[in-house]
């Protein structure tokens, strides 16, 4: 395989930012790494994830659709869609990576927004496998290995080395234009890297979580469960959830009026809120019970009703780590599970 | 600083009706002269003005938002412009505290029968703000005038 | 402490004084308590739990739980008790129907700031004479306890209970800590760094929610920035002055009933110190009107419905500080 030593990463990125925008992960504060545009110099975060997710890249949290002006009976319509320019994302982890593969599911099917299109088009995403996965990580449960992350090239370590292997048109591409940073390196040491991190996987807290009890199919038992009163007491309705949610997709359009004409832009939206999916006749979700509810019936029965069997979940453990009162969608799953 | 002399700056005036309203139309009719500049909106008490509405003129465009109304002690409805003063007092000082320019807000009390204070309040209120130039650190981009 | 905790509240139940308990669930780790309602001894005896990670501040759940059937039993912390007091001066909490027992307050653990240690993968967190050991599935990790503490107990202003019904353990004293240390410092600075500073942390917001949802001051039906008849009613800042304008309003509309209980930074997931805005209320309000804390008793008069012939003028703002 590929490889750059762990030394010269900085020269492969100072390569790569000068061809196309590239974003890292960085330590902002202690713990709390996020995707930065790469400036020369910047030291990439060893946190295992970032606050908030990589969706940001193809799906922002607002971005404006259109603008019009009115003069009169008359209304223009400017339509202010540009190409995205290309860029690279380095160092997603497996779920995020995995992530993706669901957003396209919503964005890419029929009608295709082209607004997630024109990035997904132009962005690159270079993976790399998890060595030190924390408590709150339950991947596994969703089938995605982090030894072995998707994504357009996967990169992995052993400590000294960076190796890279493509995984797609575009990441063979991607390699070939930086292939003269790379030689071939030895892959024994990666191996047994790559088997202890398997090993700790097995030991993680929520290695034996089971995802048995849901699906399409349990729709009408799931949906009446008496449980979730009990489960949706503590929730505060904030959003905190469902935006550091990787695969969270909801948004809502609105028109800013500026003055000098209408700017129509669309901002990510949560299920949690009390004005989420409100009509002329109020909300249809009452109360803080059946918005809780309806996030983790979508993530476990609703998407992979309409997906193949596909949980909307990735296991990143976000909002287990961020969510103010600690309620989160491990515990939803070993409450309703079915022993 | 640099003074940019042909800076226009937008000033937003909030007056009681009871007495700074009418102190504004005594200027007038007394012929006194005060900046274009200023745009009056016309409230039942200067504890009519929300917070919300001088941030929001702020957003659309004003470089300074001035309150005025009855001397303390004469309002209209007996206690208004006290409350008006401890809250304006505690929003101004977030507003400085946030690194908003102090200079860009201000109070003043104008009777119905001080004519000439009101001009010559405006008067140093838009030349003070001229100094400062253009709001950027409380402005809405969407909004700024193409 | 969480057996005395858990007989009494047993007791309680069996003798019908109440019918509810409200406290800390267990999670699935040691640190992810989760505020809960008990109804049997056995849940309580099962998954209740009242350690250094119970941090969650429970007296907003009580303006909701005070107006069930019947009477709730809830464990309060110093710090809540001003909180609920102050709900219950508002009307927001029914006192008849709640049975409230003072626990002794913190230190309580944050367990992002043992993470920022770069400790990950924990599996357990014991205090050892003041020494945080830490089995983490790479290793046994420690560190000190004073080094994990909590934000909002590193300036805890005070370990006496202001609103109780019986007590668990001691009683403590109203403190004295240097919590405006901070606002101080900010206020020192000149404008265009305190705007460097506040852009910085303002940007980072996400608009989430979670410290006006969580903030026990926070209890309008309806919020201005959910109504759409507001016009402001916007779910995501397309523009810095849109996160300006939504915390200065937030913290303003709970300026003089703020207690500063810190929750608003705790649950804060890009850790932007919110607090410091509420400090700043805290601080103007005891310079300028006179010492107030507020929940401190149910009687006296907010700083902001009251007034004096007397008060100083907004160009106080003028003369202090620096520009």
């Amino acid at each position: 395989m590929l490889k750059i030593s762990a030394d010269r990463l900085n020269d492969l990125f100072n390569r790569i930012a000068s061809e196309q925008t590239l974003y890292i992960p960085v330590d902002h504060e202690p713990n709390t790494a996020e995707y930065r545009k790469y400036e020369d110099g910047m030291k990439l975060s060893e946190s295992l994830n970032t606050v908030r997710s990589a969706k940001d890249f193809f799906f922002p949290q607002t971005e404006n659709l259109a603008e019009f002006k009115v003069e009169g009976k008359n209304i223009e319509v400017k339509d202010i869609r540009e190409e995205s320019g290309d860029f690279v994302v380095f160092g997603v982890r497996a779920c995020d990576a995995r992530s993706f593969s669901i957003l396209d599911k919503v964005f890419l099917s029929e009608p295709v927004d082209s607004f997630y299109k024109n990035r997904r088009d132009h962005g690159t995403i270079i993976t790399m496998a998890c060595t030190r996965p924390a408590e709150t990580c339950f991947c596994t449960a969703f089938g995605i290995d982090p030894t072995t992350p998707e994504g357009d090239v996967a990169v992995f370590s052993d400590g000294k080395d960076y190796f890279f292997l493509d995984c797609t048109e575009k990441g063979k591409k991607f390699i070939e234009s930086v292939s003269d940073m790379l030689e071939d390196g030895d892959t024994s040491e990666l191996e047994a890297v790559r088997e202890k991190t398997r090993g700790i996987m097995k030991k993680l807290p929520l290695a034996g979580l089971k995802t048995d009890s849901f699906g399409g199919d349990k729709l009408n038992e799931l949906f009446n469960s008496p449980k979730w009163a009990e489960l949706s007491e503590s929730c505060l309705g904030c959003g905190t959830c469902t935006f550091v949610c990787p695969t969270c997709q909801c948004y809502d359009i609105r028109d800013f009026n500026t003055g000098n004409g209408i700017r129509r832009f669309r901002c990510w939206d949560s299920c949690m809120y009390s004005d989420f999916t409100k009509m002329a006749h109020g909300n249809p979700r009452i109360s803080q019970l059946e918005r809780f509810r309806q996030r983790f019936m979508h993530k476990l029965v609703y998407f992979p009703a309409n997906n193949d069997g596909e949980f909307g979940c990735v296991g990143c453990g976000r909002c287990l780590s961020r969510c103010p009162v600690s309620m989160n969608i491990v515990k939803v799953m070993k409450t309703l599970e079915v022993k | 600083m640099q003074v940019n002399e042909n800076f226009e700056p937008v000033i937003v005036a909030f007056c009681c009706n009871w007495c700074s309203y009418a102190g504004a139309d005594l200027s007038g009719t007394n012929r006194l002269n005060y900046p274009a500049n200023v745009k009056i909106i016309r409230v039942p008490c200067s504890c009519r003005v929300n917070p919300m509405f001088i941030l929001r003129a702020f957003q659309r465009g004003a470089d300074g938002v001035i309150i005025c109304g009855c001397h303390p002690g004469d309002c209209h409805y007996t206690s208004g412009n006290y409350f008006t003063r401890r809250r304006i007092t505690l929003l101004y000082s977030m507003l400085d505290f946030l690194g908003i320019e102090r200079s860009r807000t201000r109070l003043e009390w104008v009777s119905a029968a001080e004519g000439a204070k009101f001009a010559a309040v405006m008067e140093q209120f838009v030349s003070d703000v001229k100094k400062l130039g253009p709001n950027r650190r409380l402005e809405d981009l969407r909004c700024r005038k193409q | 402490m969480q057996e005395a905790m858990i007989k009494r509240a047993a007791q309680l139940l069996a003798d019908g004084t109440v019918n509810r308990v409200m406290g800390w669930k267990r999670g699935e780790f040691v640190y992810d308590t989760t505020p809960a309602v008990f109804t049997t001894a056995d849940e309580l005896e099962k998954e209740f739990v009242c350690d250094d990670f119970t941090q969650a501040n429970l007296s907003k759940y009580l303006v909701k739980e005070s107006r069930k059937e019947g009477k709730i039993l809830a464990f309060l912390k110093p710090c809540d008790t001003y909180s609920f007091n102050q709900l219950v001066k508002e009307h927001r909490i029914i006192r008849e129907n709640v049975y409230v027992i003072g626990i002794p307050g913190g230190p309580k653990l944050d367990i992002e700031k043992i993470k920022a240690k770069g400790i990950t993968g924990i599996l357990s967190v014991e205090n050892e004479n003041y020494t945080l050991k830490i089995e983490t599935l790479y290793g046994t990790e420690t560190m000190p306890f004073y080094e994990a503490v909590s934000g909002k107990c590193s300036s805890c202003k005070s370990r006496k209970h202001v609103a109780y019904d019986e007590l668990i353990g001691e009683d403590g004293e109203v403190l004295e800590p240097n919590r405006f240390d901070m606002v101080e410092k900010l206020e020192n600075m000149t404008s265009q760094e305190r705007y460097d500073f506040w852009r910085g942390e303002l940007s980072k917001c996400i608009r989430c929610n979670a410290c006006r949802n969580v903030c026990p001051a926070c209890t309008c039906e309806n919020c201005v920035f959910d109504n759409p008849k507001s016009g402001i009613d916007q779910k995501a800042a397309a523009d810095s002055f849109e996160e300006n304008m939504f915390h200065i309003i937030r913290a303003f509309h709970v300026a003089g009933r703020c207690t500063d209980c810190g929750e608003c930074s705790r649950v804060c997931p890009q850790n932007i110190p919110l607090h410091l805005l509420n400090r700043k209320f805290i601080k103007d309000i005891n310079e300028l009107y006179g010492e107030y804390q507020a929940g401190a008793d149910t009687t006296s008069k907010a700083p902001l419905n009251d007034y004096r012939a007397d008060d100083c003028e907004p160009s106080v703002v003028h003369e202090r500080g620096v520009e």
